[in-house]
């Protein structure tokens, strides 16, 4: 009689039974990680407060509307998208000191000491009911832009690294002042505005 | 020349397939850390629009979606942007009492994290939006996101005409 070991399992099915799982993996995955622009919505005014007016100054105001029929309008003016994210860049910053542009307040922040700052500036976005929202988008994402270029130029000539680089690597809840600093400087301020109708129907 | 042809005696060994379970397993770890189950089945056509500056939505567990678009089942719901909650079709004023069951579920200390994602579809009109953003002011769910997804700013402009 010949000596007979203990019979090996056989493992030939191993594989069908991982492709099995495998495929119910694949089939039940969504890879998409959510991306978006994330915004505040301002509260609610309490119904007994009466409505306090804040007066802003002409010139702290950048208004941007957009119509029912996805015209871009800046200032009263009508505009290219194309053209709005330098425009909303030059109101930001306010570079030359212009007196119809934001007033530039100086401010001690840190890193930078004494620093102008438009404090006050108000982008105001308004749009219409019949405006569609891809357009919306793309008007928010052009402001974004607007911010996210000026935070980076300022960043990389400060710190020498990018500006969404400045948080990398370090909790998100974490205290960052480097990047609190330059969120001082340039503070993001999109005015979702109440919704009109503007032009009816 | 016929004496170079040497007659080998062993055929092709046959690729082992041992290492085969190996790999598959590989892969299976991947997709089973990598994977997110859809819990909710989409009743409404959502195809976000583009942007650029995104942000990534960190901890899904402090968010609430909202989807907004067009219905799939056309001849049962009409053409006209509808939004979804959880997996039914709801009204504007169903917002306030969603946002609030939402809170229900997050622990104490989480609640005021709590952010709304808007998955709108790029071809709906402001009205809808904004009527959900009211909603939202009124239930006050303040942070909010606008989902979109990554593309060039060409794409954007092209998208516009």
């Amino acid at each position: 009689m010949a000596r007979r070991g203990i019979p090996e399992v056989n493992a030939s099915s191993m594989a069908d039974i991982a492709f099995l799982l495998l495929i119910f993996f694949l089939v039940s995955t969504t890879m998409d990680t959510d991306t978006g622009l994330f915004r505040k919505l301002p509260p609610m005014p309490e119904k007994d407060q009466p409505e306090e007016q804040v007066k802003i100054k002409e010139r702290n105001i950048f208004v941007v509307l957009v119509n029912k029929y996805n015209q871009l309008f800046v200032e009263n003016d009508l505009m290219n998208i194309h053209e709005l994210r330098t425009a909303a860049k030059e109101f930001i910053e306010n570079p030359e000191n212009k007196t119809d542009l934001p007033e530039r307040i100086p401010t001690e922040v840190e890193y930078f000491g004494s620093w102008p700052v438009t404090k006050y500036h108000v982008i105001s976005l308004q749009s219409d009911r019949g405006t569609s929202y891809e357009t919306y988008i793309a008007v928010q994402n052009e402001l974004t832009a607007a911010y996210n270029e000026l935070r980076n130029d300022l960043s990389l000539k400060k710190f020498g690294v990018k500006y969404e680089d400045l948080s990398r690597g370090s909790d998100p809840e974490e205290e960052n002042p480097r990047k609190d600093a330059i969120d001082e400087i340039y503070p993001l301020k999109i005015s979702e505005a109440e919704p009109k109708d503007i032009g009816g129907k | 020349m016929a004496r170079f042809k040497h007659k080998s005696k062993s055929e092709t060994p046959g690729i082992s397939t041992a290492s085969l379970p190996d790999i598959v397993f590989m892969l299976l770890f991947f997709f089973m850390v990598s994977t997110t189950i859809r819990d909710t089945s989409l009743k409404v056509a959502v195809t976000t629009p583009f942007a650029t500056e995104l942000v990534k939505l960190e901890k899904k567990s402090l968010v609430s979606f909202i989807y907004i678009g067009r219905p799939h089942d056309k001849e049962t719901f009409g053409t006209a942007p509808r939004i979804q909650l959880n997996d039914a079709f709801a009204s504007t004023e169903k917002i306030r009492e969603f946002i609030s069951s939402e809170r229900e579920k997050m622990s104490e200390g989480d609640r005021n994290k709590m952010s709304v994602s808007l998955k709108a579809d790029g071809d709906t009109d402001m009205g809808i939006i904004t009527d959900v953003k009211q909603e939202l002011r009124k239930a006050s769910a303040l942070k909010i996101n606008y989902s979109a997804k990554s593309g060039t700013q060409k794409q954007i402009f092209d998208n516009l005409k």
